[in-house]
């Protein structure tokens, strides 16, 4: 497949603003059961959420240049009982309303307790509406994964590790996002961010490995025999019925050279995972801010090229038809 | 319900693009128009075609045949790009089993080409929406046309009848029939899309001459080959005996 920079950017943007809304929420959870301090409401969780906020919408952007005709874009909403994309097109904005509300009632400091729950947990708006967020986010990472893993042909797709390893990237993303935000503006959750980013990258290293072990095992099941119902065991194509190619060639194939994917694959593993850990370690024995942030930027650069890759490895089967000019 | 389709012949389909020209020329011109190129006459000439002829070679030099292998949208059954369309732009019709896109409601998002494993539908880079055969729904229907040109304009424009059209749902309509008794088949069946359009295979003309009919058993002199001239002034036998 073609790797088209607009999805690129919309699933590593929104993936990483999911994963810093988690880090924010976790945390505020994890202070309500005196885990660790609270933080204020306005710089932490609020100015958070702003830019949980931000990652979205600059997402949302990036996917309206997908599209031939984004002012029409509001009719993707029509089809959520067939379609995964239509379901992520209504789950989006679900959740970044319910993110601006959460941002919105730390800021605003709405946060005196609705009641109480066995008497010590006080449970305030931006609690309720942090559990629904929660949920919205979890059902978007399912939306966005299942667009890809619901091809059925597209076989390096079709596989619950994509939609796994869509949740664990964007959380891990969000969770180093969540460290360097910490180093900033709360330096007592630092060591508590970094530990769940180390945890989720190296779980997400386990889960892109297992699905590139998986994907280097596949057999395509269609073939050149197939696809024209000839059964001869050469069978290859002389002319694909245009000289200048068509769309066909144009959305299907990545265009580069076979070094160029394997090196891109190199790259991504080594800055989506161990970079960042060592970055992250690194930054933490030194109390070195800008270490923190080379190891976000790192990793977001990483999943850029992570997704760039996941695009690349795919192979559809109507490639089977436009093999060769003559 | 009717399912309307083509059934391609590749016994004799001899890849002249009439086709793909026809079905141009009259798409471009007709409801679903216009099909866009671009740099048309220039290098890399590139544009929106419903119609496609393909040519593959099986086998080894010397030992090759070449096949022909026109290709369209083949308006599956069960087709995987109609589910995934976020808009609904993309639909089946009830009645008759075409596949169709609704260009005003289409958002280009090039989603239903992603979950069409034959590469039936493609892209207008100018119109910025999808498009893919229509099997002619403008023309078949259309009541202005004497009863013998309402067919897709590449079945009309088939100079060798390779394109046959016409409902696979009924059991005795010439398609079903040539699928029957033709041995038709559907392309990747391993997808379960149940592709409406079929092919009919090559077939060769052969003829299976076994060693005891070249040996005649019940030849009377036991001796097979030419008889050697006899010299002319002798008699033959057919002279001499009355049988």
């Amino acid at each position: 497949m073609h790797p088209a920079f607009s999805v690129i950017f919309l699933t590593t943007l929104i993936g990483a603003g999911q994963g810093l809304f988690l880090a924010l929420f976790t945390g505020q959870v994890y202070s309500l059961l005196d885990f660790i301090p609270a933080q204020d409401h306005q710089t932490f969780y609020g100015l958070g959420s702003f830019l949980a906020l931000f990652l979205m919408a600059g997402g949302l952007i990036a996917s309206f240049f997908h599209l031939g005709h984004p002012e029409r874009a509001w009719r993707s909403m029509a089809m959520w009982r067939t379609s995964w994309l239509s379901r992520e097109v209504i789950v989006l904005p679900i959740f970044m309303f319910f993110l601006a509300l959460y941002g919105l009632i730390h800021y605003m400091q709405w946060t005196q307790p609705l009641f109480h729950l066995s008497a010590s947990i006080p449970v305030d708006a931006s609690l309720l509406v942090g559990f629904v967020a929660t949920f919205v986010a979890l059902v978007l990472f399912v939306c966005t994964g299942m667009i890809y893993a619901c091809l059925k042909f597209l076989q390096e797709w079709h596989s619950p590790l994509t939609v796994l390893n869509f949740t664990l990237l964007g959380s891990a993303s969000g969770f180093t996002l969540a460290t360097v935000f910490a180093a900033y503006t709360a330096p007592d959750l630092l060591a508590f961010y970094l530990n769940w980013a180390l945890i989720l990258t190296v779980l997400a290293a386990v889960g892109r490995g297992a699905s590139l072990l998986r994907n280097a095992k596949l057999r395509g099941r269609s073939t050149p025999q197939t696809a024209i119902g000839v059964r001869h065991t050469k069978v290859v194509q002389k002319s694909q019925g245009s000289m200048g190619g068509s769309f066909n060639t144009r959305e299907f194939f990545h265009g580069k050279s076979e070094l160029v994917v394997r090196n891109m694959r190199t790259l991504f593993l080594l800055l989506v995972f161990p970079l960042p850990i060592a970055f992250l370690l690194i930054g933490q024995a030194n109390d070195s801010a800008v270490v923190l942030v080379a190891a976000f930027v790192l990793q977001y650069v990483g999943l850029i090229a992570e997704r760039w890759f996941f695009f690349a490895e795919a192979k559809h089967p109507q490639n089977l038809y436009y093999q060769q000019i003559s | 319900m009717a399912q309307l389709a083509l059934v391609i012949d590749l016994n004799v389909c001899v890849g002249c693009h009439a086709c793909v020209t026809s079905c141009k020329e009259w798409n471009t011109a007709g409801a679903a128009g216009p099909m866009t190129d671009q740099s048309a006459y220039d290098k890399d000439p590139t544009g929106t075609f419903f119609n496609r002829v393909q040519t593959y070679e099986a086998g080894t030099f010397p030992n090759t045949e070449t096949i022909h292998f026109p290709k369209s949208c083949l308006h599956c059954e069960d087709p995987p790009c109609v589910p995934v369309c976020p808009t609904g732009a993309s639909y089946k019709r009830k009645e008759d089993g075409i596949v169709l896109v609704d260009y005003d409601k289409c958002i280009g998002c090039k989603y239903c080409s992603w979950a069409c494993p034959y590469g039936a539908r493609e892209f207008d880079e100018e119109q910025k929406v999808m498009k893919k055969c229509t099997l002619c729904v403008d023309r078949i229907y259309d009541l202005n046309k004497p009863e013998e040109e309402r067919l897709p304009a590449c079945v009309m424009s088939c100079p060798t009848s390779a394109r046959l059209f016409g409902d696979v749902h009924d059991p005795e309509s010439d398609v079903s029939i040539a699928i029957r008794e033709r041995a038709g088949y559907q392309l990747m069946p391993e997808w379960s899309t149940h592709p409406a359009n079929h092919y009919l295979p090559r077939r060769k003309t052969t003829m299976n001459i076994h060693q005891d009919e070249l040996i005649r058993a019940d030849n009377p002199l036991k001796k097979e080959g030419l008889l050697s001239d006899l010299p002319s002034d002798k008699q033959t036998l057919d002279e001499t005996t009355s049988w």
